[in-house]
């Protein structure tokens, strides 16, 4: 079904459609295919319950790491047979660091954040009735609950969820004699994810096909807000490079059920020798992380995205250096599917292609670079309104430059050798792709809160300290992490307490769980004020924060096909924000910003782009 | 206990924080008009003063981190690639320091100044070719200098030929210990499988017993090095992937079932002299002090420690993974070369067909689930066999 065709299928009365029909509460709220509904449903599966999840486990495992061996009865609690007196046991503590890496990376931070804001920003903000199919939108929602649920089952079957690491290396998750988490766990893991893929990939090509085909008349791919330009880039990289990972689980399936060699070769365990022969582990590597890496893009370009157009907003200017932003973003997606082999410069692949990832690598610190200098130019002489998804964007970036920088050290393959697979990589990608696109999301759900919950604004005192306590907490728990990871200590430790040079950094582990715990209870604010404001947040106006872009032109109340009447025409791009006429009065008398469906006022140059 | 009041205190931190929230939130009501959750100037100036505190948390968090952790780090580098590795980590880190410190003060910095202030008109400023290409070509240079130097000691360090006769040493990487191997008197390692591999027979590492050059292998749980002498190592896994970390020697390399992986330095600090360097001696005298305390609570594996070069497995390979070491011992060649004659070669420590007696293989069957123990029991075995003969 067209998008076209359900502008006449609203369910809504107006005057000036003919028919209507009425819906049942399972099409509205459980099979929809509105895009509002579809991006509600995305925010709750991925955000609020496999994020609750997801974090919930980092708390224990940081605690294990802080007071390894000790007895909590909250691990008895939660670990039940795992946990033998309340004490955390080994497999479980890697099964928690597995399961919280895939459920952070795939379920929170792709279907999360580009599920929700993709679905919800894409038509509003291009001026479309939808998706280009609703009926797919649908469907690729409901693969994904199904993946959520396989991915949760897995968390209770005997032998424990996969504990391979989140990158599940064969052979190691090949072989269920290595390790408990690769018997049926791993096989469970790796049916949640193909069945993910193919809603990542349905996701995708309707974000792509609808970004080209479904903008209103004046919106041409220069007047794009950068959300979209973002949600589009990140799509495109979804569909070159999760195939690939479809493909690496496809033979591992093959490997661990159907007694093929593609990934392993020459194996003895438990007294046998394997029939396996002719494999290798690093084919995987390649395979994998030919989506791995774009993935850390496929969750940051969207959080960057949301930071460009909540900041612009928020600081009255319009983004500095458009077109930039743009080729940056096309610049970060072409490289981040040529710079894969930075994860294996210690593999055992030839040290010449060691060279060649190096030099890919650090070239994408260049357009990244532009992005960030680029945003703290947009602050520059603004009339910065601190909305609380405003604190969220400077954040990102503070977090974004900080992460960033230390991948100029990891990605340069001499440096690498010595922290590779330390606290240092750790620290770095949870500063640049996980709180930063943590922050944006956060961003992105403050600032369109009314678009989702007809008008309601949440509390914005809440929202403060929320991104205070959060803000302080993150530095605290990854900034010291640097520290432990340049004096050796390897990730993946159940205890350092094998190695007495790691004796003295017990106090900086304690430190980090400590701030690591108070970052988590801090979320539960979050929580509540997304809870409380669905049904008690006060109601603002149409456009509360006085944006440009075509969103806020719908009206508060929700209808399918999101606009009563004609949709608005574009005349402008989305960032006149304070333009004034060479006599410095605003284009609007009194008001500083014009919205996207403006046209051009006599006398007025249209500017940039 | 201790932990418990921890948790305890935390989450009443916690709760006291978002009480204090709801106390804020309590006393603005009613202040404003119903846009009340729209900031207001009154937001703007306060989160605008936090922006610039929260700038001086960034560089105060940065100054604590280096001024109480900068002695946790690891010591001099004990390999000859090991003091570029630390010049060029330094010098990147420079660089780092210098971007992070102005980056962040400009974000924060305009963060507060700009706070916004009703009625005050923002710059409509969009674009300006000359200030972005300034900063796409400072990038572009400083990243290409780090290119370059980088490349150039990677091909260096990535040297693995056999030029200056190094020692060849196999480090060997099963679920969860090492073995190491040398070549003997040939110094050339004797081809190896894992089907070959014989438990009864004492052949944990599969040696090829028809190739000459494995004859007079030695096996060893326990790596020693001899200083100033180049070594080429010869990395391979019996069953998932490990990675072989030295990190004292700036060294590390994956072991892949199935391939030979490589990697070479020259270590240039024996272990006693690296017991005198300042740094470990107080590293030493720091983790003894905290391991009495331990001992004192009567906590288990807090002896005294004696440094020692190790080397670690930093790749998830199952449950130990985090218990998987072996002693390093870097000493002068004279040492070295005793400490090589005491050890037996492959063709004294193999059991021959004939001599496997039903003894061993009860010891092998009760043992199967571990390959680790077997070996030890099996080298009791050989001992107590060979001193018979």
């Amino acid at each position: 079904m067209s998008a076209v065709t359900h502008a006449h299928v609203e369910e809504h009365a107006h005057d000036d459609h003919g028919h209507h029909h009425k819906e049942t509460f399972i099409t509205k709220y459980i099979f929809s295919q509105d895009h509002k509904m579809i991006a509600k449903q995305y925010f709750i599966t991925g955000v609020l319950v496999m994020g609750f999840i997801g974090i919930a486990m980092s708390l224990l495992f940081r605690m294990q790491l802080a007071w390894p061996g000790e007895s909590f009865s909250v691990f008895e609690a939660l670990l039940g047979k795992w946990a033998p007196d309340g004490v955390m046991d080994a497999d479980v503590y890697l099964a928690l660091v597995t399961m919280h890496g895939t459920i952070m990376v795939f379920f929170v931070l792709t279907a999360g954040l580009s599920g929700t804001f993709s679905n919800l920003l894409i038509p509003l903000q291009i001026g479309a009735r939808d998706m280009a199919s609703g009926f797919l939108n649908m469907v690729s929602y409901w693969l994904f609950f199904v993946s959520c649920v396989i991915m949760i089952i897995s968390l209770f079957v005997e032998a424990g969820p996969a504990a391979a690491g989140w990158t599940i290396y064969p052979p190691l998750s090949a072989l269920p004699m290595a390790q408990p988490g690769s018997g049926m766990g791993m096989t469970l893991w790796l049916v949640a994810m193909a069945i993910f893929i193919a809603s990542s990939l349905l996701g995708s090509l309707n974000y792509i096909v609808t970004v080209l085909n479904l903008r209103t008349k004046g919106m041409s791919m220069t007047r794009l807000p950068l959300t979209i330009w973002a949600f589009f880039v990140t799509a495109i990289i979804g569909v070159v490079s999760f195939p690939v990972l479809l493909s690496a689980a496809l033979l591992l399936i093959m490997d661990r059920s159907f007694g093929t060699s593609f990934f392993l070769s020459d194996i003895f365990i438990q007294g046998e020798v394997l029939h396996y022969q002719g494999g290798s582990p690093v084919l995987y590597e390649h395979l994998f992380w030919f989506l791995g890496h774009p993935e850390v893009y496929i969750v940051l370009l969207p959080a960057l995205g949301i930071t460009s157009e909540v900041m612009s907003t928020n600081a009255r200017k319009p983004i500095f250096g458009y077109r930039a932003m743009v080729a940056s973003i096309l610049a970060i997606a072409f490289l981040s599917t040529i710079v894969w082999g930075h994860h294996m410069f210690i593999s055992g692949m030839n040290p010449f292609l060691g060279s060649v990832f190096t030099f890919t690598t650090l070239l994408i610190a260049i357009p990244s670079a532009v992005k960030a200098f680029n945003y703290i130019t947009t602050l520059w002489k603004g009339n910065l309104q601190m909305n609380p998804a405003m604190l969220f964007s400077i954040g990102l970036v503070s977090t974004f430059i900080t992460g960033g920088l230390t991948g100029i050290i990891l990605g340069d393959s001499t440096l690498d050798i010595n922290v590779h697979d330390t606290y240092f990589v750790v620290a770095h990608f949870h500063l640049v792709m996980g709180i930063s696109a943590l922050y944006g999301l956060f961003a992105g759900v403050y600032h369109w809160f009314p678009k989702m919950f007809h008008g309601r604004l949440m509390n914005k005192n809440l929202g403060y300290v929320h991104f205070w306590i959060t803000a302080i907490c993150a530095y605290g728990v990854f900034f010291p992490m640097h520290f432990v990871g340049m004096a050796g200590v390897p990730r993946r430790y159940y205890e350092n307490t094998a190695f007495p040079m790691f004796d003295e950094l017990t106090d900086v582990q304690v430190l980090m769980t400590t701030f690591a715990l108070i970052a988590g209870a801090a979320q539960l604010i979050f929580v509540y004020n997304f809870v409380h404001s669905i049904f008690y947040g006060k109601k603002g106006p149409k456009n509360p924060w006085q944006s440009n872009t075509l969103e806020w032109t719908t009206p508060i109340e929700h209808m399918h096909g999101n606009w009563p009447g004609a949709i608005p025409e574009v005349h402008r791009w989305a960032y006149d924000y304070s333009k004034t006429y060479e006599n410095g009065e605003y284009i609007i008398a009194g008001q500083d910003f014009v919205p996207q469906d403006v046209p051009l006022q006599e006398n007025e140059e249209e500017l940039n782009h | 206990m201790t932990t418990l009041l921890i948790l305890i205190v935390l989450v009443l931190i916690a709760i006291a924080i978002w009480q204090i929230g709801k106390i804020f939130e309590l006393s603005q009501m009613g202040k404003n008009d119903s846009s009340s959750e729209i900031a207001n100037d009154e937001d703007n100036k306060n989160n605008g003063y936090l922006l610039f505190a929260f700038l001086v948390f960034i560089y105060g968090i940065t100054i604590f981190s280096f001024a109480k952790y900068t002695k946790v780090l690891l010591p001099e580098p004990a390999s000859e690639h090991g003091s570029g590795y630390d010049l060029l980590m330094l010098v990147s880190f420079v660089v780092i320091f210098i971007v992070q410190t102005i980056t962040q003060a400009l974000l924060h910095y305009f963060g507060y100044k700009y706070r916004g202030q009703k009625g005050r008109k923002a710059l409509f400023f969009a674009d300006n070719d000359k200030l972005e290409f300034i900063w796409t070509i400072i990038p572009v240079i400083v990243l290409a200098g780090l290119i370059i130097s980088g490349l150039y000691y990677w091909t260096n360090i990535m040297d693995v030929s056999e030029e200056d006769d190094p020692l060849r040493v196999e480090l060997y990487a099963q679920q969860f210990n090492w073995t190491a191997r040398y070549g003997g008197d040939d110094n050339v390692l004797g081809d190896a499988s894992v089907r070959l591999i014989d438990i009864d027979r004492a052949n944990v590492l599969g040696l090829d017993e028809s190739d000459p050059n494995a004859a007079d292998d030695i096996i060893v749980k326990e790596l020693h090095l001899p200083v100033g002498r180049k070594v080429n190592f010869y990395i391979r896994s019996q069953d998932v992937l490990h990675s072989a970390y030295m990190p004292h020697f700036r060294a590390q390399m994956n072991c892949v079932p199935g391939m030979i992986t490589r990697f070479s330095f020259t270590p240039t600090i024996t272990t006693e002299e690296m017991r005198q360097n300042p740094d470990v001696v107080d590293k030493v005298k720091r983790t003894n002090k905290i391991r009495a305390e331990w001992a004192a609570e009567g906590r288990p594996n807090s002896d005294p420690w004696e440094f020692d070069y190790i080397l670690l497995c930093n790749k998830i390979c199952g449950k130990s993974h985090y218990n998987m070491q072996m002693k390093i011992i870097v000493e002068s060649e004279e040492d070295y070369n005793k400490w090589l004659a005491e050890q037996k070669s492959f063709s004294e420590t193999i059991l021959k067909d004939d001599t496997s007696n039903t003894e061993t293989s009860m010891v092998v069957e009760s043992q199967e689930e571990n390959p680790e123990e077997v070996l030890e029991e099996l080298k009791e075995v050989v001992e107590v066999i060979q001193e018979s003969h």
